[in-house]
């Protein structure tokens, strides 16, 4: 393999690391507050981009975007107010099923709405044709969004957590529930703003990614499975992890191209991620200790 | 005893509503009826993994159409160009190979659907063994992901193996002769014969599933339901109990892959999709999980409806619709919600 397709294959399996890695990060938000996996992640990116391409008509696209973004957060929100907020310590199967159901009406309003067409947001700068020479691969300025836009989440997002009151509080939420609670900590808004969260750094994804790889209304499952995998491949609950194994996901699709036919991608990369799941069930980075200490 | 007593209850209710279809004059109904009874068989072999066992598989479509798919392949390709090959002529003595022609005369030389059914099942057994292993120390959310992956696996295999039709997937699979005289096939005329043949399949599945959950067998996985270290305590072997029932429900899904691919003489990759196994896993949690009577039901009456078309293009969104609604509001089915005594206490309150 020359260098510049090895640059070109790195930096195809980077954009798409950074999206799984995105996904990942939206689990590990509503996890750690309540401990469920939220199934429905994935329709969170899909309707981030359809917002956006739909409100692309009448707004200019940064103004979209936002819109896209926030009209997201407010579904998140609703959809933990309406179905999660009053359960009472729910089983992880019923959590799973809920989460499951949800993701299939969502995805099948997406359907009666935007039909089964394939849209896409117009590039953020340029079109499809021009590219940018990096280190002799030829990408599209886009990816350089998409990587840019990433990073600058994953660090906002750290550094929320770490400095906000908000973000505190829903640490202390993830730490110790009750303990949280007797300092004063509303911990079922702390839930709420968790899937407002999570449903707003998804749709962003959702809005950058959509010039490259195109908005349909099946896209969810496909995004909450590889982004499920990292999640668990980092460990649940790392965000930090979880940027690394996007990234090694991302990486191994993009290569096994060179070895193995394009249709059997996915199989070879769950293959692999399935491996890593029995050697290491705990994650790559996380310890078995700490994960047998989680109830789930 | 009781179970005898319900099952004879079921036979006699099969043989009602084929009468009463046939007195009616409605006897298509029947197709749909043989087709959820395949269903229902691969339902209650989740039913008693998921239910009893309380380990959730979301990777069943996947050993359906493992079933499905092999027994498909291997009974429609043509052997006839390999027939001088040593091993060819070997099953070609050993009975195995069936002669016939195909649409334009050619001669056609295919494996006995026996041959294929035992292949397809004991391939699916020995996946499931293979996989139970690891799969099944994992717990919660990783069990989750993890069955799901395989049944994505699966899925994939089956859209880009030319062997398999990719996206179309296998047509014109033969009939499967199970005895003389009793053919799984998707004949017109054949339509009340295979009736019978579907649900005399669910009755002998249900007679083995309820004497295992009424067994030593039963008991244990109860106690890995409740609580897995307690179980272990008590001297069940955990891994084997669970590993045991996982081969075992995917020998039923397997198998009901088989027959149904025979009935209907085709299969396709939605049959291995993760919505398939989604809506299997929704329909033993609507049937009130640990309850194979519940399963069995909900799984005829559902996919009767839905086969039918009587949701329409609403299909999958009435599956999320009611599986959001029977975990919201009945989490232990809706056959147990025990509306009858609730309102007893209701009126003794007042």
């Amino acid at each position: 393999m020359n260098p510049d397709l090895f640059f070109q294959y790195l930096l195809a399996g980077v954009t798409y690391g950074f999206l799984y890695a995105i996904v990942a990060i939206g689990f590990n938000i509503i996890y750690n507050t309540t401990g469920i996996i939220n199934f429905a992640q994935g329709e969170f990116v899909m309707l981030g981009g359809m917002f956006a391409i739909s409100l692309n008509n009448v707004l200019p696209l940064p103004l979209a975007i936002a819109a896209a973004v926030a009209l997201t957060m407010i579904i998140g929100a609703l959809l933990e107010v309406i179905f999660i907020r009053w359960l009472k310590s729910p089983s992880v199967l019923r959590m799973i099923i809920i989460t499951i159901g949800l993701s299939i009406i969502i995805r099948e309003l997406a359907l009666h709405f935007w039909g089964e067409t394939v849209y896409s947001l117009p590039y953020f700068i340029g079109n499809e044709l021009s590219t940018i020479t990096i280190l002799g691969a030829k990408v599209s300025p886009q990816v350089l969004w998409v990587i840019g836009v990433s990073t600058i989440m994953v660090t906002a997002l750290s550094l929320f957590f770490r400095f906000t009151s908000i973000g505190q509080q829903m640490r202390a939420c993830s730490s110790n529930r009750l303990a949280a609670q007797l300092c004063g900590i509303n911990a079922k808004n702390m839930v709420t703003f968790s899937f407002m969260l999570s449903a707003g750094i998804g749709a962003l994804a959702g809005c950058v990614i959509s010039p490259i790889t195109y908005t349909q209304y099946d896209i969810g499952p496909g995004l909450a499975i590889k982004g499920f995998t990292v999640a668990i491949l980092g460990g649940l609950g790392n965000s930090m992890a979880a940027v690394i194994a996007g990234l090694l996901l991302g990486l191994i699709e993009s290569f096994s191209i060179t070895v193995i036919p394009l249709a059997f991608q996915e199989a070879v990369s769950i293959s692999i991620l399935l491996l890593i799941l029995f050697v290491r069930p705990h994650g790559l980075f996380g310890r078995s200790e700490t994960a047998s200490l989680k109830e789930f | 005893m009781r179970q005898y007593f319900s099952l004879g209850f079921l036979l006699a209710l099969v043989v009602l509503v084929q009468l009463i279809t046939q007195w009616t004059d409605t006897a298509f109904y029947l197709t749909q009826l043989t087709m959820s009874a395949y269903y229902s068989l691969l339902i209650i072999g989740l039913c008693t993994i998921m239910g009893y066992a309380g380990q959730i598989s979301l990777g069943h479509a996947g050993f359906f159409a493992i079933g499905g798919y092999l027994s498909a392949g291997l009974t429609t390709h043509n052997l006839a160009p390999f027939a001088d090959n040593a091993f060819a002529s070997m099953l070609n003595k050993a009975g195995l190979l069936v002669a016939s022609q195909d649409l334009y005369g050619d001669p056609l030389l295919t494996l006995h659907p026996w041959a294929a059914c035992f292949i397809a099942v004991s391939t699916a057994l020995l996946i499931a063994l293979a996989l139970g292993g690891p799969v099944l120390k994992l717990k919660g959310h990783y069990l989750a992901m993890a069955t799901l992956g395989f049944g994505i696996i699966i899925y994939r295999i089956a859209m880009a193996t030319p062997y398999f039709g990719e996206a179309d997937g296998l047509s014109g699979v033969p009939s499967f002769t199970l005895l003389p005289g009793v053919t799984v096939s998707g004949d017109f005329g054949a339509r009340t014969s295979n009736y019978y043949i579907a649900w005399g399949a669910v009755l002998i599945g249900m007679l083995l599933l309820t004497n295992l959950v009424n067994s030593r067998m039963g008991r244990a996985l109860r106690a890995i339901h409740g609580s897995e270290e307690a179980a272990q305590a008590m001297g069940v072997d955990t891994a084997r109990a669970k590993l045991l029932t996982f081969v075992l429900s995917a020998g039923y899904a397997a198998l009901a892959g088989v027959l149904l691919t025979h009935y209907n003489g085709s299969i396709g990759p939605s049959e291995a999709g993760i919505m398939k196994s989604v809506r299997y896993v929704a329909i033993v949690a609507i049937g009130g999980m640990a309850h194979l009577w519940g399963a069995l039901i909900m799984g005829t009456l559902l996919n009767f409806m839905s086969l039918r078309g009587l949701f329409g293009s609403y299909d999958d969104a009435v599956f999320g619709c009611i599986l959001i609604v029977i975990m919201l509001f009945a989490p232990e089915g809706i056959l147990r919600l025990h509306l009858w005594q609730r309102f007893k206490k209701d009126k003794a309150k007042t």
